[in-house]
């Protein structure tokens, strides 16, 4: 093997053509993670724990994966970021991970996230911030900051994330990856550790298109074990299109205005014109009541998590802290006050709240119809265009700590992806050049189960940004035998 | 003060489907704690739940069968509290659309029947036998996810015993409808109920109280005796009633505070993400409707119409195996009187106790053929009920031949029984002397001679009239 390959599709070619081997990879991989500096593991697989022989010759040919933290994984510690589940170990293992390793991934680790997957930056783990691969002082974006730090880094060819108003897309953005928000419905969330159930997908993190689409393919599905999955209606292909000939893309003035920071909206921009050059045509399109989106969607996700969240009590698993008064009420507080960090803690308030009787209505009531009235905006769009475009982030990614004290600057981090978290619609982000030296992202939006189409549109707009936009590459930290230093030079 | 109570109940009636609610766990019974249990009723980290569609068709039956309204989707929401029995920290329930509305049972109004999952059951270490002052409890998961159907009735009940009894017609519905077994003393049938006083004929209702989870018909009854009371001698003294949720205790009769009103919970309840409405179409509202068959208020007027006793009408209604046998025992009889062939079902039930007829040798149509026999004077009730009825129930067979082998056939007006009054009346000079005399009663010496002399075959009415032309009277 002279170079380490640049994606999962790269390797799973090399280990089918003899080049490469599924071991030689995964060793590779394995001890990249264990060197890793950027916090991005919770748990890594010892060495002896790779692919087999058989293994290669399934779909996925062994290559490694890495696994958000808060996918079950049976006998393997699966602690949402937080501490009130450290080193729970669950019996089963959540479906759409069953699904890949079936498929022949290798579980390589567990990503580091936010807690509970309720953060932007990362910086809401239990077990400490991730660093961005790009610049070690600043977030990588969350929640699923860990699996985008190691996709980006170069540790595993691609992880899995999950993405509740931003969470896969954000970190993508900021990582300068691809992440995809599929369908909601589109994959199964049993054994996913419930956010806000009526907002969670899982979805893939990795470094092309392709790779998103590959890992995707075999991710969805109806599971009998989650009632709101549903059968993707097609297979998912390998996205193959080089042009964007007569699709047409609607930029919403909502989400492209004001916040956006000046060196993502010059980026945005130049991709817009792309878009026309492939052969698309752009019009400028409005979502009315998409600025109210961040309003609503915290309201909705923290009334889901604080009943979600109300299972981590003490009694039957992770973290128990005992009354000092025998009393069952205060083993709860105790338990929930020191096993939850301040951010779960706001939301679950928040939530408790907005749940109360008398408040019902004016609070969780009122964001559903809003809710309701931003899907029909997205309708409504998608009558007149294929695909909406929007910057991913309205800015690169943030020095460690500078939002820290903020909650809704932080909140304003998923300003464009909220949207369409509440539409229940995919949307895809992919690099788009930088900002300040920093990778920028572009997001795509479809309708529901359009996931074909979008992987599509973007692969087409990822091969033409590969000749027009620079994208930046970090060198691989992968060392072969026999081929110590050539890693590096390997990389564009 | 004249004060009249109105009782309102809700019951809780496990359901005997498969499975359990929201998992694929089969219902448990007596198994030991804690091995019914998977990933979702035991709320673990991730885990979903997906409906039960068993329950809802059970659901919908018992909506047919007290003609409610139904709804045209199953919605659940999740009903939010703390408890060691709730694993997840939330019940899931239905709230605001229930899948049935309306109806009634008899005389008593229903407001709703829902569905929604039973919690675990706790066992506390300690003296009190409560979770207050347990040194420690045990959750046993077992029953956790069980599926419930709630019964509200409206507030149309005015007495302890009424309510008892209305209770026992629900339970036989749901028996009869095979949705549930109701074994009470499992907990399977748990009932709340509401009591109020207010002065008789006011129109108004006086404050209530809620009276929580009382597992027997007779605990209901002498739980609302006791709450009327206690309610009763406030009023009387001038005192107010406290709206308050009380707990009655079987073996003191005490009751006791749970919580005031002030400490009621704020349940939060939201629709349950996790669960996609169902739409209710015809199909599975016309499935439901057939699989309802007749109903035991139905029966009960059937019975009687047919000339049963009022007592043989409720105890065939209730005990739908008894009911189904007196059926198959009616239709195979040829002639005999329904209430005559109803006695007979009934000796049959007190011979068998809690036993069936089905778990019996006895075949129906033996039933009705020994019916036949006794009322040709063939055999005599006697020996019909003690001798053949009770080899039919442990061995079967013809009650024909049974008469012969045992030799309890009836004696008619021929020498043997001719004879043996003669030698009756010779051993009872006295009793035949006083008989003369104008003394009726004198006779059962004399019957109860040759009765014994027989060994019951003789018919009682065939002697009396051979004692009486032996005697010239
Ligand atoms: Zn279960």
């Amino acid at each position: 093997m002279s170079a380490p390959p640049r994606t999962a599709t790269e390797a799973v070619e090399a280990i089918r053509a003899g080049q490469l081997s599924a071991r030689e990879l995964w060793l590779a991989c394995q001890a990249a993670a264990t060197d890793d500096e950027l916090n991005a593991f919770t748990w890594v697989a010892d060495a002896d724990d790779g692919p087999n022989e058989e293994a290669a010759a399934l779909p996925f040919a062994g290559i490694p994966l890495a696994v958000k933290d808060l996918f079950c994984t049976e006998g393997i510690p699966s602690q949402a970021g937080s501490r009130i589940l450290r080193d729970y170990r669950p019996p089963y293992t959540a479906t759409v991970v069953r699904q890949l390793l079936d498929a022949g991934a290798s579980l390589l680790a567990k990503t580091n996230q936010d807690e509970f997957a309720m953060g932007s930056s990362n910086e809401n783990s239990a077990y400490g911030a991730v660093l961005n691969p790009h610049d070690r002082g600043r977030v990588p974006g969350g929640s699923s900051g860990g699996s985008a730090a190691a996709v980006a880094a170069g540790i595993v060819p691609w992880a899995l994330g999950t993405d509740t108003g931003g969470s896969i897309r954000q970190p993508a953005a900021l990582c300068g990856i691809v992440g995809l928000k599929p369908t909601y419905g589109a994959c199964s969330r049993y054994g996913m550790i419930a956010f806000a159930s009526s907002l969670d997908q899982a979805g893939p993190l990795t470094r092309s298109v392709a790779d998103a689409a590959l890992l995707f393919s075999k991710m969805v599905g109806r599971d009998p074990c989650d009632s709101t999955s549903l059968a993707f209606p097609e297979a998912i292909e390998l996205p193959r299109s080089e042009r964007l000939d007569g699709l047409r893309f609607g930029v919403p003035d909502e989400l492209t205005g004001e916040g956006v920071e000046t060196g993502v909206r010059a980026a945005f921009e130049a991709s817009v014109a792309l878009v026309e050059q492939l052969g698309a045509s752009v019009e400028r399109c409005q979502l009315p009541h998409a600025p109210h989106a961040l309003a609503a969607y915290y309201l909705i996700a923290p009334a889901e998590c604080s009943s979600n969240l109300a299972r981590f009590d003490g009694v039957r698993y992770g973290l128990r802290v005992d009354s000092q008064d025998g009393s069952l009420e205060e083993m709860y507080s105790r338990t929930r006050a020191e096993g939850f960090g301040a951010e779960v803690k706001r939301r679950v308030m928040l939530g408790t709240y907005a749940l109360s009787s008398g408040y019902y209505d004016a609070y969780y009531g009122r964001a559903q119809r809003v809710r309701t009235k931003i899907a029909e905006d997205f309708r409504a769009a998608f009558e007149r265009f294929d695909f909406i475009l929007t910057p991913t982030s309205p800015t690169a990614a943030f020095e460690l700590g500078a939002r820290t004290s903020d909650p809704l600057a932080m909140y304003l981090s998923d300003f464009c992806t909220v949207p369409m978290s509440l539409a229940g619609i995919p949307a895809i982000s992919i690099p788009n050049g930088a900002s300040g030296g920093l990778p920028v992202g572009l997001q795509v939006v479809g309708p529901a189960f359009s996931e074909p189409r979008l992987l599509d549109a973007a692969h087409a707009l990822e091969l033409a940004h590969a000749d027009r936009v620079k994208t930046i590459a970090l060198p691989s930290p992968l060392r072969f035998e026999g081929n110590e230093n050539g890693a590096a030079g390997a990389r564009e | 003060m004249n004060l009249q109570p109105t009782i309102g109940l809700e019951i809780h009636v496990q359901l005997d489907t498969r499975t359990k609610m929201f998992c694929a766990c089969e219902l448990s019974f007596g198994e030991p704690p804690n091995t019914r249990t998977c990933p979702v009723c035991l709320g673990l980290p991730g885990a979903l739940p997906v409906l039960n569609a068993q329950s809802i068709h059970f659901g919908l039956m018992i909506g047919h069968a007290l003609g409610c309204e139904l709804a045209p989707q199953s919605i659940f929401h999740r009903k939010n509290y703390f408890y060691p029995d709730l694993p997840k920290g939330f019940q899931i329930s239905q709230y605001d659309a229930p899948l049935c509305r309306g109806g009634s049972l008899g005389d008593v109004r229903i407001d709703r029947v829902h569905l929604e999952e039973d919690a675990a059951k706790l066992n506390h270490v300690g003296v009190s036998g409560r979770i207050h002052g347990a040194g420690s409890s045990i959750v046993d998961f077992n029953r956790g996810g069980t599926p419930l159907v709630e019964v509200v009735t409206e507030p149309d009940l005015h007495d302890a015993e009424e309510a008892r009894v209305w209770l026992a017609l629900l339970a036989a519905t749901m028996r009869q409808l095979g949705v549930s077994d109701v074994r009470m003393a499992e907990g399977s049938l748990r009932c709340d109920a509401n009591v109020s006083l207010a002065p008789a004929g006011s129109g108004e209702l006086g404050v209530k109280t809620e009276l929580k989870n009382m597992n027997s018909f007779s605990f209901v009854k002498r739980g609302i005796e006791a709450e009327i009371a206690r309610q009763r001698a406030l009023l009387e003294s001038g005192a107010e009633v406290v709206q308050q949720t009380l707990h009655f205790d079987p073996r003191s009769g005490n009751l006791t505070s749970l919580r005031s009103k002030e400490e009621a919970h704020d349940y939060r309840y939201f629709p349950e993400p996790d669960l996609v409405p169902i739409a209710i179409d015809e199909e599975m509202v016309q499935r439901a409707r057939e699989a309802v068959g007749e109903l035991p208020a139905t029966r009960i007027a059937r019975y009687e119409h047919l000339g049963l006793s009022a007592e043989h009408a409720h105890q065939f209604a209730f005990r739908p195996a008894l009911g189904s046998f007196f059926e198959a025992v009616l239709s195979a009889a040829d002639g005999a009187s329904p209430r005559e062939l109803a006695t007979w079902t009934a000796h049959v039930a007190a011979a068998l106790g809690e036993r069936d007829p089905d778990a019996s040798a006895l075949e129906p149509a033996a039933l009705a053929a020994l019916v036949a026999l006794v009322g040709a004077g063939r055999v005599a009730a006697g020996p019909a009920r003690t001798v053949v009825l009770a080899r039919l129930l442990s061995q079967g067979g013809d009650p024909a031949r049974i008469v012969e082998q045992e030799g309890v056939g009836a004696l008619d007006d021929d020498a043997g029984l001719a004879d043996a009054v003669a030698a009756a009346i010779a051993e009872h000079p006295d009793a035949a002397e006083r008989l003369r005399a104008g003394n009726a009663k004198a006779i059962g010496p004399i019957v109860g001679h040759v009765m014994r002399a027989t060994k019951g075959r003789a018919d009682g009415g065939e002697v009396t009239r051979l004692v009486h032309e032996r005697l010239g009277l």
